[in-house]
């Protein structure tokens, strides 16, 4: 295996607590050594087995982590393969994705979640895939736990389904809690979103568009937190998936205080985008849960920025362009993010809003992996993964969506200014992308 | 000292802003009633004017032989034919696309219907469509002139033109007073179809000098409240006419249970507010538009009948009680017994059918706009 040197970066690992210029040796898929500028011998380290990256002027850090993406396999590869949603993560400076379970068949198994992790998908980067709570996501019958995470499952969840019925939402936080694994929920009370195609509200009513109104998510994870409060099990971990309305964002905070396992993630584009980005039935702006109000927007930033978000995740969710080419209330929720994400903190949560480098890249990697609990990944400490993103923090950009390394190309953010170049991104000790090299 | 404590300062931040809308990309789109400005729907009302009163001689040849297609994923009787006929006035051949009867049933995509009808040689497509929108996607694609002959839930805005046309005739422009005419009028030869024995019309020389003599300002409906009662929520005519009216000075009341009403629906615009009290709107307004309940879009909702037309139904006695001036309008079709009872809709007060008939020169003008318009970007 290759050992890569990376000279003359300046190293931000906010788990390790460290923001100084550092070289950093990997070796055998880990961090081998982390000395000051220079200071790496590179005996032993020589040869045209060692390959040296000059990262003068870039940052390097752990690897991000998308704990939310969909890569549509099995099932749907015509929208996306793990191969190309996994060569689109490298692109975005990810080298960890948590793949959700809405696949066809659904990944209720051992079997589909080893075929997912198998060497013949060619996976770029880390996928850890996230099994169905329940049998066929149908909400009724809870699956054996134990079994999918010796397959390699790192949590549950129905995701697009969400467990309504309390008594199977109650036995899924019990069960998970005995095995070690979170719950994620898509909180959605969908009963209250019938036939509905983005947030209730004077924007919809204007667009003759039937509307979810935010008590749906907010009243499921009030249900949800309820239901933890009550299982006392102090092993029991709820992560609330893509929270979009300030009430839900309430409600983790407050949980979090009465000192329950309660984390939540929030996507790019409930951060910054808003209902009127809907325009005219674009439809690359249609996702659930959907584009909220601005006061919504503007808490999912509060609640960033003082904290109580744990993680940014981006819900990568690629449809064909055909799919998404129709009436707004037939087209398939989801955009893309892999790509944009990390151009967009930057951009926006960093230069805009002033959170600090470390604490953005926190909230894409250390954060993310500690609430999944992916142990040697999120920092750089010596003996961790070696899983890297080098980036130009200073470099604006234009995102072009038909450049993506993805299959899909529904994103709002085509045409957007981002900032933070990768550069390369070394996925276990290996480039698994690199700015030069051709699509 | 206010008891209220104010709540700590936002932090003030700079958000993304939403992209400018790119449509309509053709000049000759009528998508919705925002597309026009007030110059515009000034000249809109002059050409149905003038075209109406054309010799139909030597109006045909305006648009002679051009053609255009009428894409209709939904049930129509006024609204197709009136823009059929409109079309065929000016000369246009006309082919007709209906879900039931065309590929659309085999699975074929709005996108492809359209670009199918483009090389078809269509040089306008017609649109109805069950989802709102569908008329945006389609002049994505195609980048043809569109027009909007209602969109789902959405917009009509052909309709709200031909309304805003029947009020501004029964509009006095001393007084700006919406009279109602108790003349039996001269019917006009190419009216002559649409003529009942009990419609009340204005003679088309008081319509002209109503409709030809002003153009349209922010003051013309002045002074004058039109409230829309009924299901508000599912209807795109009620959408298009409270984005229409304000802007020519009108006030809109919204009249109808929260069910089919929602309180966020104030929001929509300026000059639009609403009131649940059926008779308290009625007083105030000189211009009621009745609308029918459109149990084909109630998705699951049950609405209790009995209570509705307790409610909001327009009887002969309401309307005696509390706005025996006023003009009542209805975009059709109307229920008769639910939303209005058969007495006040063949009444002296009743402007429904003038309203269809006001529909053809309004789709002639707008038809016509549609091929001729010129692109103001060069």
């Amino acid at each position: 295996m290759t050992t890569l040197v990376i000279k003359g970066g300046h190293l931000i690992d906010p788990a390790a607590g460290v923001d100084a210029p550092k070289d950093i040796l990997l070796k055998d898929g880990s961090v081998a050594e982390i000395a000051g500028p220079g200071k790496i011998k590179v005996n032993g380290n020589t040869g045209p087995d060692v390959q040296i990256l000059d990262a003068t002027g870039l940052t390097v850090a752990p690897g991000l982590i998308d704990i939310h993406v969909h890569l549509r396999e099995p099932g749907q590869a015509h929208k996306e393969t793990i191969a190309t949603g996994t060569a689109a993560a490298a692109a975005g400076g990810f080298t960890a994705v948590a793949a959700m379970p809405n696949t066809i068949p659904v990944n209720d198994s051992p079997e589909i979640t080893r075929w997912m992790l198998s060497p013949d998908r060619s996976a770029s980067v880390r996928v850890f895939p996230i099994g169905a709570a329940t049998r066929g996501s149908k909400g009724e019958q809870i699956n054996d736990f134990a079994a999918l995470k010796a397959a390699g499952a790192v949590a549950v969840t129905d995701d697009g389904h969400p467990i309504l019925k309390d008594n199977i939402m109650r036995e899924t936080l019990a069960a998970a809690a005995r095995v070690g694994l979170s719950v994620i929920q898509h909180a959605e009370d969908t009963r209250m979103t019938q036939g509905a195609s983005m947030n209730a509200g004077p924007t919809a009513f204007k667009l003759g568009l039937r509307g979810m109104p935010p008590e749906a998510e907010s009243s499921l994870v009030e249900r949800d937190i309820r239901l933890v409060t009550e299982l006392k099990d102090a092993r029991a971990h709820l992560h609330v998936a893509h929270t979009s309305t300030a009430a839900a964002v309430a409600a983790v905070r407050k949980a979090r205080r009465n000192g329950l396992r309660v984390t939540c993630e929030v996507a790019p584009h409930h951060f910054l985008l808003t209902e009127e980005h809907v325009g005219l039935y674009n439809t690359n702006a249609k996702m659930n849960p959907p584009l909220r109000s601005a006061a919504d927007r503007d808490a999912m930033i509060e609640g960033i920025l003082d904290g109580v978000v744990d993680a940014i995740a981006t819900d990568h969710a690629p449809h064909a362009v055909h799919e998404k080419e129709v009436e707004f209330e037939h087209a398939p929720n989801g955009i893309t993010g892999l790509e944009t994400a990390l151009g967009l903190c930057l951009r926006w949560l960093h230069k805009e809003w002033k959170l600090p480098l470390g604490r953005v890249l926190s909230l894409l990697s250390a954060q993310p992996a500690a609430l999944l609990g992916l142990k040697g990944r999120g920092t750089l400490a010596v003996g961790s993964f070696a899983d890297v993103v080098v980036f130009d923090p200073k470099a604006e950009w234009t995102y072009h969506a038909k450049e993506t390394r993805s299959k899909a190309h529904n994103t709002p953010f085509d045409g957007w200014t981002m900032q933070g170049k990768v550069r390369w991104t070394i996925s276990e000790g290996r480039i698994a992308f690199s700015a030069t090299t051709p699509q | 000292m206010n008891a209220t404590a104010t709540p700590p300062a936002r932090r003030q931040l700079q958000t993304p802003k939403p992209p400018a809308s790119p449509f309509p990309y053709n000049p000759g789109s009528l998508l919705s009633v925002m597309d026009l400005d007030l110059p515009a729907i000034g000249q809109l009302l002059a050409r149905a004017t003038a075209l109406e009163n054309q010799d139909p001689l030597t109006r045909d040849r305006i648009l002679l032989k051009r053609r255009i297609a009428l894409l209709f994923y939904e049930s129509s009787t006024r609204t197709r034919t009136s823009f059929e006929l409109a079309a065929k006035s000016l000369g246009a051949d006309t082919t007709l696309v209906s879900s039931l009867s065309s590929s659309i049933e085999k699975g074929e995509t709005l996108k492809d219907t359209g670009l199918t009808l483009r090389a078809l040689g269509a040089e306008a497509i017609i649109i109805r469509h069950n989802s709102s929108g569908a008329p945006w996607l389609l002049e994505q694609e195609t980048r043809l002139p569109i027009l909007n002959a209602g969109d789902g839930m959405h917009e009509h805005p052909t309709q709200a033109l031909l309304d805003l046309r029947t009020i501004l005739t029964h509009l006095d422009p001393s007084s700006k007073a919406v009279i109602l005419s108790d003349r039996k009028s001269t019917v006009i030869p190419s009216e002559a179809f649409a003529e009942t024995k009990q419609t009340v019309i204005l003679s088309g020389a008081r319509r002209a000098s109503a409709v030809e003599g002003s153009a349209v300002s922010p003051s013309t409906l002045e002074g004058v409240t039109v409230t829309i009662v009924g299901d508000i929520l599912h209807s795109r005519v009620a959408r298009s006419n409270m984005l229409l009216l304000p802007r020519l000075g009108a006030h809109v009341i919204l009249c109808g249970p929260t069910q089919l009403l929602p309180d966020s629906a104030a929001n929509a615009g300026p000059g639009i507010i609403v009131e649940r009290d059926f008779e308290a709107a009625l007083r105030q307004s000189q211009v009621v538009m009745m609308l029918r309940i459109q149990a084909e879009r109630l998705a699951g909702q049950q609405i209790d009948l009995a209570q509705y037309k307790d409610a909001y139904q327009l009887t002969g006695q309401r309307l005696a009680a509390h706005a025996p001036k006023a003009l009542v309008m209805h975009p059709g079709p109307i229920i008769r017994g639910l939303e209005l009872t058969a007495g006040v809709a063949d009444g002296p007060q009743s402007a429904i059918l003038e309203q269809v008939r006001h529909g053809v020169a309004i789709r002639m003008a707008v038809v016509e706009r549609a091929l001729t318009a010129k692109s103001t970007i060069g």
